[in-house]
């Protein structure tokens, strides 16, 4: 789960690391109002969006009075931000953060991820703050520092030492650093983070550290023991058949093909859109309704599908297993009738009881083709998208 | 033979009172698998259909002829399950729960080191060795005996994929569920290991997907230590970039992860890489049918 910058900065602050001073807004009249609590500016006003790239499309500005953040509050309030990361759908600002603009003599990058293969967090540290990490990984992988962390010995001393002198830090502010690692560390653990990420970390002037920007990302199987991330969700943030999805356990994913897919487990979701895409169609969605689906997650995965205007062709591939296909079979029918499904819909059925359920799908009056394979699948998919346009 | 499971595995299950568990143990026995004992704290003396209950992993063990686990505990409480089995010296466990979170499994892997047991999971549909033992939720009667070994990150994926093989009368040796989440016990590596020494598997296929390193290492390993093909699948070459592995795990890797960068290093292995899931199937049938006339030669 992703939160917003302020509410990642709440946390930092809360786990002793220092962030600029500054207040939240809804308004243009709460975002004078917070330039003028700040009293001195430049301002610096930061649209909150779940998206990384916005400083590259003028989610960021920097103004010299609060007339002038206001203005830029006027314009940027209730507009969609499209960036890099976005999706060509955008992200819509309802909040802004307004902050005193700090004088910097150093800006460095500082994250906590977790490392598959080892199975430890990592530290990554470098001295080319303010730039995405994965460019300076490119471009200058001798500068990013990484420290892995032995999970039950945590962090020492030793590896906190050569995160400072590798990045080249003024040894009379190691003390302050590695506080800010510390609890950095602190935070990540403390609330099953995915990720934790400072960039950038500044070094004003006068010697304080500042977190002038900051991401946390947590670890969905774990908010069940954090009710109070979870409640710092924005739904604002996602889509809304993505939102839907979520509500029935279903992981649905908005694409821009027209083949709407339906698939049990996340595999063969995938394994299913490449197929798609081999075939020449493009998927619009990955829609996995997991590995167990039932008839009710059928029925508003269907919803879902033909929600989504783009889509011209349903494929339906479900390999039951266990799951008898004639229940399936059934959910399938009554969903499509219950919902007056007037798109060409391609099935492939495997499981339990295949033939009846196979049986069940060609008998119910419903224009279902039914596919004995995954290669037939693909075929008649491509058929029935070429029908679709010749109509 | 097959790998890691056989018809003298004796099974506990922990959960075995739940919805999940309930219904699995009883397909498991219907498929062949031993199922010696049931643990659910509190309900020790039972019985579950005839498979004596015990309130501790430690009791089961002591008690009855277990050496393998099949976890269907829920997700807050998987990650002590797990290491209560390896605590009470199980050689297999198997964790079918989904939704552990990271930092429990980070625990369970430091909790794990020096221990002899090998964890399958979690998020796994299991391991088969057909036609002798199951111990997971999938459907036996998809699988048939035989020598190709199948090792996957997926589900119902793998489902397709033997599914596939079955159809064409190629049957499998064992097939083995290493499991969805970024954390994860045995890995391609340890797993394409055993195949490789198994005497009666002569093949084996890698079904991958995007994120982490895994397929990777296995590309690795293979070059420098496998006698026997390897067909491979990677699922996700369409997949939008960032959406389910963050950038986190890109940067740690170097870069690595994506789907048509691991198809390109398992190629260069040696591997053979089958870019449409619909012909896995024919794809091990014609390296088969290679190999055994490269034999005869």
């Amino acid at each position: 789960m992703k939160i917003h910058e302020y509410q990642a900065k709440a946390l930092l602050q809360s786990y002793g690391i220092p962030i600029p001073r500054g207040y939240i807004a809804k308004t243009p009249e709460d975002t004078l109002k917070a330039a003028q609590t700040i009293k001195k500016g430049p301002f610096v006003v930061k649209a909150q969006v779940h998206t990384g790239g916005r400083g590259k499309v003028g989610g960021i500005s920097i103004v010299e009075s609060p007339i002038q953040a206001e203005a830029f509050a006027e314009e940027i309030l209730g507009a969609k931000l499209v960036t890099e990361q976005s999706g060509p759908e955008g992200k819509p600002v309802h909040t802004l953060l307004i902050e005193e603009a700090l004088l910097s003599k150093m800006e460095i990058y500082l994250g906590i991820v977790i490392d598959r293969a080892k199975g430890c967090p990592v530290i990554l540290a470098s001295a080319q703050g303010g730039m995405e990490i994965e460019e300076v990984v490119k471009e200058h992988p001798d500068m990013v520092i990484t420290e892995t962390v032995h999970p039950s010995v945590g962090l020492r001393p030793f590896q906190l030492n050569r995160i400072c002198y590798g990045i080249h830090l003024d040894p009379k502010l190691m003390k302050k650093m590695t506080a800010v690692i510390h609890n950095l560390y602190r935070l990540f653990l403390d609330k099953d983070c995915s990720l934790a990420e400072i960039n950038p970390l500044a070094v004003k002037n006068d010697g304080e550290i500042v977190a002038v920007d900051a991401k946390l990302n947590f670890d969905d199987n774990a908010l069940f023991r954090h009710p109070e991330i979870a409640a710092l969700r924005d739904l604002s943030q996602e889509n809304p058949l993505e939102i839907e999805a979520s509500r029935y356990n279903l992981n649905y994913i908005k694409l821009s093909g027209n083949v709407g897919c339906m698939v049990n487990g996340a595999g063969l979701a995938m394994a299913t859109m490449d197929l798609i895409k081999l075939s020449g169609a493009e998927p619009a969605n990955f829609l996995d309704v997991g590995g167990g689906a039932t008839t009710e997650m059928v029925r508003e995965g269907f919803k879902l599908l033909i929600s989504d205007k783009e889509v011209k062709v349903i494929f339906i591939n479900i390999f039951g297993g266990i799951l008898r296909c004639d229940i399936l079979a059934k959910g399938v029918v009554e969903a499509a009738s219950e919902l007056n499904v007037t798109l060409p819909v391609v099935i492939r059925l495997e499981g339990t009881n295949v033939t009846e359920g196979r049986k069940i799908l060609t008998e119910s009056g419903l224009q279902f083709a039914v596919a004995s394979s995954l290669g037939d699948a693909a075929a008649k998919v491509t058929l029935a998208l070429r029908d679709s346009f010749k109509l | 033979m097959s790998i890691l499971i056989d018809q003298d595995t004796g099974v506990v299950i922990q959960g075995i009172t739940g919805g999940e568990g309930a219904f699995h143990t009883r397909q498991m026995k219907e498929y062949g698998t031993k199922i010696v004992a049931g643990v659910t704290p509190g309900k020790g003396g039972q019985k579950f259909d005839d498979v004596p209950i015990f309130n501790t992993v430690r009791e089961a063990v002591e008690n009855t002829k277990a050496n393998t686990s099949g976890i269907f505990v829920p997700p807050a409480f998987a990650a002590d399950a797990i290491m209560e089995a390896v605590d009470a010296g199980l050689e297999i466990i198997v964790c079918l729960t989904e939704g552990i979170p990271t930092l429990d499994m980070i625990a369970v892997k430091q909790f794990m080191k020096g221990s002899n047991s090998k964890l399958i999971g979690p998020n796994t549909p299991g391991i088969i060795s057909p036609g002798k033992c199951k111990v997971g939720v999938m459907a036996g009667y998809i699988h048939t005996p035989g020598r190709v070994g199948v090792i996957s990150r997926s589900g119902t994926l793998t489902y397709e994929v033997v599914d596939q093989l079955t159809k064409l009368s190629i049957g499998q040796s064992s097939c083995v569920g290493i499991g969805g989440d970024p954390v994860i016990g045995m890995t391609f590596v340890e797993t394409l290991n055993l195949f490789e020494k198994d005497k009666d598997t002569d093949i084996v296929v890698i079904i991958g997907e995007i994120g982490g390193h895994a397929e990777e290492e296995a590309a690795d390993f293979f070059r420098k230590n496998m006698s026997k093909p390897v067909v491979a699948f990677i699922a996700g070459v369409t997949a939008p970039p960032g959406r389910r592995m963050g950038h986190a795990g890109a940067i740690v890797t170097g870069g690595q992860g994506g789907a048509r960068e691991k198809i390109d290093i398992l190629e260069k292995a040696g591997i053979t890489v089958v870019k449409n899931p619909s012909e896995i199937g024919e794809t091990v049938a014609r390296v088969l049918a290679v190999r055994k006339s490269a034999y005869r030669l």
